[in-house]
């Protein structure tokens, strides 16, 4: 048996199951100042009656990482950041304690500039001074040569409880993301790994001795262990954690849209095979952008308890939400009064919400009736004009080969997959407006505690080898060894391999999970130089994609359904 | 959170899958590097920098800008196909207002193509900046543009295509031509008897630094773009001038490179040669990026670069001064020039050869222009390549006089076809182009 748990901001979500499928489930609220408790608790209900040797595993998702950076309760960290030429570095600074020091690194990972000793060792100085244990090293194109960060960690290690440096992080460039992404994670280190150490003994004490698996925000899971390195990878584990509990009812060989109709937002995340589609570079959040590895997904600002008003004669939904339905106390009319006053949910209070209808109605001068008709009509266009945007805006990624341009996949879903409260009752008209077959998750208020304890150990590897430097790398999992000139495709292929599957069993995948291993980029170039070619650089990215562990991805739905 | 003070869009297409051959200049590796410096420079993060798909021109698109011989397939791959999309989408996206200023960081490059085109020269089958430049004067009702070439060959190709039209100000600054490919691009070559001044050929000796390069831009092509008042300005970004370029002997810089975007403020640019492509491009176009979106560029600087050895001697900055004020003068005679360069209504004739260094074939060209007050004049061109093809082009200009349309109908319908493999009519007015059937 698994136990997926997973932190809400209201509600905390644990779910048993096993390869039959559903078994139980169990919401506690959420006490965002004390999540300790909040964990035990639900695991504790959870397994009431249970015999907890029969726990295989437990996969946590939690908004600790979320909540530390909202409430800004993390480390200070000091920050010590190379560039060499380019926009200037002032700009990504991140805090008062944000060093630049000499020494550089150009594209292809040829030193242009040497680090200064003393100047590092006078930071060293200042940093303890100021009470600092915790200390990040970026250096701009360090995933080409991290030899500085590297050599800069050396000098300050004596000093310092724990160094983070940026080209561990991830094998992709984009220097000011790593910045921010290693700083991040330095920052609630301490704090993710006491509270997970926390966790361990106490459900140790209990007699639950089942490894722990943390979520991370691309719907895969890591070790315990391996999240106290990179904490910052967990999160935002929530929304994909919902994403991953639809899998088991995509279809395979098709495009689905997944859409998470929340209160105030709708998630759109894309599933291609019943994979779902990846950030390129890393997550985004408004202005925070990162290195972190994470699902894909367009939060737009409608959902069940977006403001409804009208202006100038025209009605008009969200992006604003006021607060809850005037069905459930509210002061303003939403969608979901719609929903209620047309006897669509049974729930909430008739007479309010037919209140807040009027008082639209009125103003577009058409009955209550046709009123909540088109709120509830335009509220799905809007959704669904949403998603399609979404579709367009991806298959209008650039692409830089000849081959991609003319051959690229396109992506078109004949599936819609919808999460969250009022998603049944909206399917049926998101069905009509779209064209697509829709369907509301069986079990969707805990698809998203199901999606982590379903969810696959994820990781990803880059490599290059270049023969004219006669070298191969991975250097975020500092690996390089030397290479001869003939060195070609399946070299490479092997080499990444390899390296793949040492870090995806050392972050707690399981041999069967190797099976899920894909090429996500390949790219060859002779290297030419007057008329003449000098070598090959080979460029490629595999990795574990994420999805539903194995033994678990035929559960039966109708165990499922059983809400 | 760094925000871009002119909206800035760019179209990267590094085509990585495509050569003239494996070990030719022009290949996939060419952008690579400058890929990775602008995804390391994280600039697709930065607020008001997007990125767009490039189109891909179709048949009728580049029959707008060239005669193809024999015909747009046989000459063209789809990377050059995708590169003039890369212009279009640009250009596209600067007219429906979505961006402010564009970028199209494409290969292969194009300005050495002609009007007519029998294969590749200098690297360049069809003229990118033509093909884009055309479609906005058929799609957007674009009346006049500035195009400014600023790679360090002349740009021989897009000069023959606008050579005789005076809406079209094209003005190329580069290596002095006999000391560089194509060996032309001399300060009296100002254009057709319609269009003189309208073409002005600024050659530099080699060695020229950035300090040369911004002395031209302030005393000769601003004052000329201030004059024309363009609709818009086009500037094909070759970034061979570069110190470390492999082809060239130019000591230009990324500095210079971004003030030369400062001052010129493009809004539309299209990459262009450029050679060096890990000691310059990466650091040249992430300086024409940053300068194109109002951003500070100050820290763009080679990681070799030594300003005083770049320095350029006494004798190279007389040189350049008097270059300028001779074409500065002729740009401000170009009305007395162009009213002694014929007589309305009479036509002149003019014969050259053209070597195809990239396909290794040989073009012999007679063109017959109609001299004309009101428009650019019907052009004829009788055109025999060897090894290839022997066709009669014929073209009626954007903004034609009614007498020109007609003598360019009058010329189609009397042509020979069994004198001729092919016989072709670009009618820019009405956007149409015909083949005479034999």
């Amino acid at each position: 048996m698994i136990i997926g748990l997973d932190v809400g901001g209201t509600h905390t979500d644990v779910v048993l199951l096993n390869d039959k499928g559903f078994l139980k489930k169990v919401k506690v609220l959420t006490d965002p100042s004390d999540l300790f408790t909040t964990v035990l608790t639900g695991i504790t209900e959870l397994l009431e009656g249970i015999d907890p040797e029969k726990i295989k595993k437990i996969i946590l998702s939690t908004t600790l990482t979320t909540n530390a950076i909202v409430q800004k309760n993390v480390n200070q960290v000091g920050i010590i950041v190379s560039s060499g030429p380019g926009i200037n570095p002032e700009l990504f600074k991140t805090d008062e304690h944000y060093y630049l020091v000499k020494g550089a690194i150009d594209h292809r990972g040829r030193e242009t500039e040497k680090i200064n000793k003393e100047e590092i060792e006078g930071i060293a100085e200042k940093l303890k001074k100021d009470g600092i244990k915790y200390v990040a090293v970026v250096g701009k194109f360090s995933v080409r040569n991290p030899s500085h960060e590297i050599l800069i960690k050396r000098l300050l290690n004596k000093h310092f409880e724990k160094i983070f440096l940026g080209h561990n992080v991830s094998g992709n460039l984009n220097f000011p993301r790593r910045i921010s992404t290693t700083h991040l994670n330095a920052s609630v280190y301490s704090m993710h790994k006491d509270f997970f150490q926390a966790v361990k003994e106490s459900l140790d004490k209990k007699g639950i001795c089942a490894p722990i698996q943390v979520l991370k925000a691309d719907g895969g899971t890591m070790s315990l262990d391996a999240s106290i390195d990179f904490p910052a990878q967990t999160v935002l584990s929530g929304p994909a954690a919902s994403v991953v509990g639809s899998i088991p009812h995509a279809e395979s060989n098709q495009d689905t849209l997944v859409l998470d109709i929340g209160g105030t937002t709708t998630d759109i995340t894309i599933l291609v095979d019943k994979v779902p589609i990846l950030e390129p570079v890393g997550i985004r959040r408004g202005i925070y952008k990162s290195l972190i590895r994470s699902l894909k997904t367009y939060s737009e600002g409608i959902g069940g308890d977006s403001f409804v008003q009208v202006q100038e004669g025209e009605l008009v939904i969200g992006p604003e939400r006021k607060g809850p339905a005037m069905a459930f106390g509210g002061s303003d009319p939403t969608p979901t009064d719609a929903i209620v006053f047309l006897g669509i949910m049974e729930e909430g209070d008739t007479e309010l919400a037919e209140q807040g209808i009027k008082k639209i109605a009125d103003q577009l001068d058409i009955s209550t009736e046709e009123t909540a008709k088109l709120i509830l009509k335009t509220t799905c266009e809007m959704i669904v004009d949403h998603s399609k945007a979404m579709v367009e805006r991806i298959n209008q990624k650039p692409v830089y080969t000849v081959h991609e341009f003319m051959e690229g996949y396109k992506i078109k879903p004949t599936r819609i997959l919808l999460l969250g409260g009022p998603a049944k009752y909206f399917a049926q008209h998101i069905e009509e407006i779209s064209g697509i077959k829709t369907r509301a998750v069986p079990l969707s208020s805990v698809a998203n505690a199901i999606g982590a304890a379903l969810a696959r150990t994820t990781c990803e590897v880059s490599l290059i080898a270049d023969t004219e430097q006669g070298v191969a790398t991975v250097h975020e999992e500092d690996y390089a060894e030397p290479i001869a000139n003939s060195f070609g495709k399946d070299d490479a292929m092997e080499i990444a391999y390899t390296i793949l599957k040492e870090k995806a069993l050392a972050v707690g995948a399981s041999e069967e999970e190797l099976e899920e291993i894909e090429v996500i980029e390949f790219q060859k170039f002779n290297i030419v130089r007057n008329f003449s070619p000098k070598g090959k650089i080979f460029r490629m990215k595999i990795q574990i994609k994420p999805g539903l562990v194995k033994g678990y991805e035929n559960m039966k739905l109708e165990t499922m359904e059983q809400d | 959170m760094l925000k871009a003070k002119n909206k800035t869009g760019l179209v990267f297409f590094p085509a990585f899958d495509w050569a003239i051959d494996p070990i030719h200049p022009e290949r996939e590796e060419r952008l690579l590097y400058t890929q990775d410096q602008v995804a390391e420079e994280g600039i697709f993060d930065i607020e008001g920098i997007l990125e767009f798909k490039p189109d891909i021109v179709k048949t009728d698109d580049i029959r707008r800008a060239h005669f193809c011989v024999p015909d747009e397939k046989t000459i063209t791959t789809e990377s050059h196909l995708i590169s003039a999309g890369g212009a279009i989408a640009i250009a596209k996206a600067v007219m429906e207002k979505k961006i402010d200023t564009g970028f199209a960081l494409v290969r292969p490059p194009g300005h050495h193509s002609f009007r007519v085109t029998h294969g590749g020269r200098g690297f360049c089958h069809i003229n990118m900046e033509a093909i884009m430049v055309e479609y906005l004067r058929s799609k957007h009702r674009i009346k006049k543009v500035a195009i400014i070439d600023t790679d360090c060959h002349h740009g021989d190709g897009t000069n023959n295509i606008y050579w005789h039209d005076p809406n079209v100000l094209f003005i190329s600054m580069h290596q002095d031509g006999r000391t560089m490919y194509p060996g032309s691009g001399f300060p009296n070559e100002l254009g057709g008897p319609n269009a003189i001044g309208t073409n002005l050929n600024i050659p530099l000796p080699p060695g020229t630094s950035t300090e040369g390069y911004l002395y031209i831009m302030e005393n000769t092509v601003m004052p000329a773009i201030e004059a024309f008042k363009p609709d818009i300005v086009v500037n094909s970004a070759g970034q061979d001038n570069h110190y470390t370029d492999p082809l060239t002997n130019m000591n230009f810089s990324a500095q210079g490179y971004a003030d030369l975007t400062t001052m010129l403020k493009p809004d539309i640019a299209v990459l262009e040669g450029g050679y060096s492509i890990e000691g310059a491009l990466p650091y040249v176009n992430l300086g024409i990026i940053l300068a194109m979106a109002g951003l500070d560029y100050s820290g763009v600087i080679e990681p070799d670069f030594n300003p005083e050895r770049l320095k350029q001697s006494q004798a190279i900055t007389n040189n350049i001064k008097s270059v300028s004020e001779e074409i500065n003068h002729s740009f401000q005679n170009r009305e007395q020039l162009r009213e002694k360069a014929g007589q309305h209504g009479e036509v002149q004739q003019k014969v050259r050869e053209i070597f195809y260094d990239t396909d290794n074939l040989f073009e012999k060209q007679i063109e017959r222009i109609r001299v004309c007050k009101y428009c650019g004049g019907t052009l004829e061109i009788d055109s025999n390549a060897t090894p290839g093809q022997h066709i009669l082009g014929i073209h009626i200009p954007n903004q034609a006089c009614r007498e020109c349309i007609d003598s360019g109908y009058e010329l189609f319908d009397k042509a020979d076809t069994n004198k001729y493999d092919n016989v072709f009519l670009q009618d820019r007015p009405k956007d149409i182009y015909k083949i005479k059937e034999k």
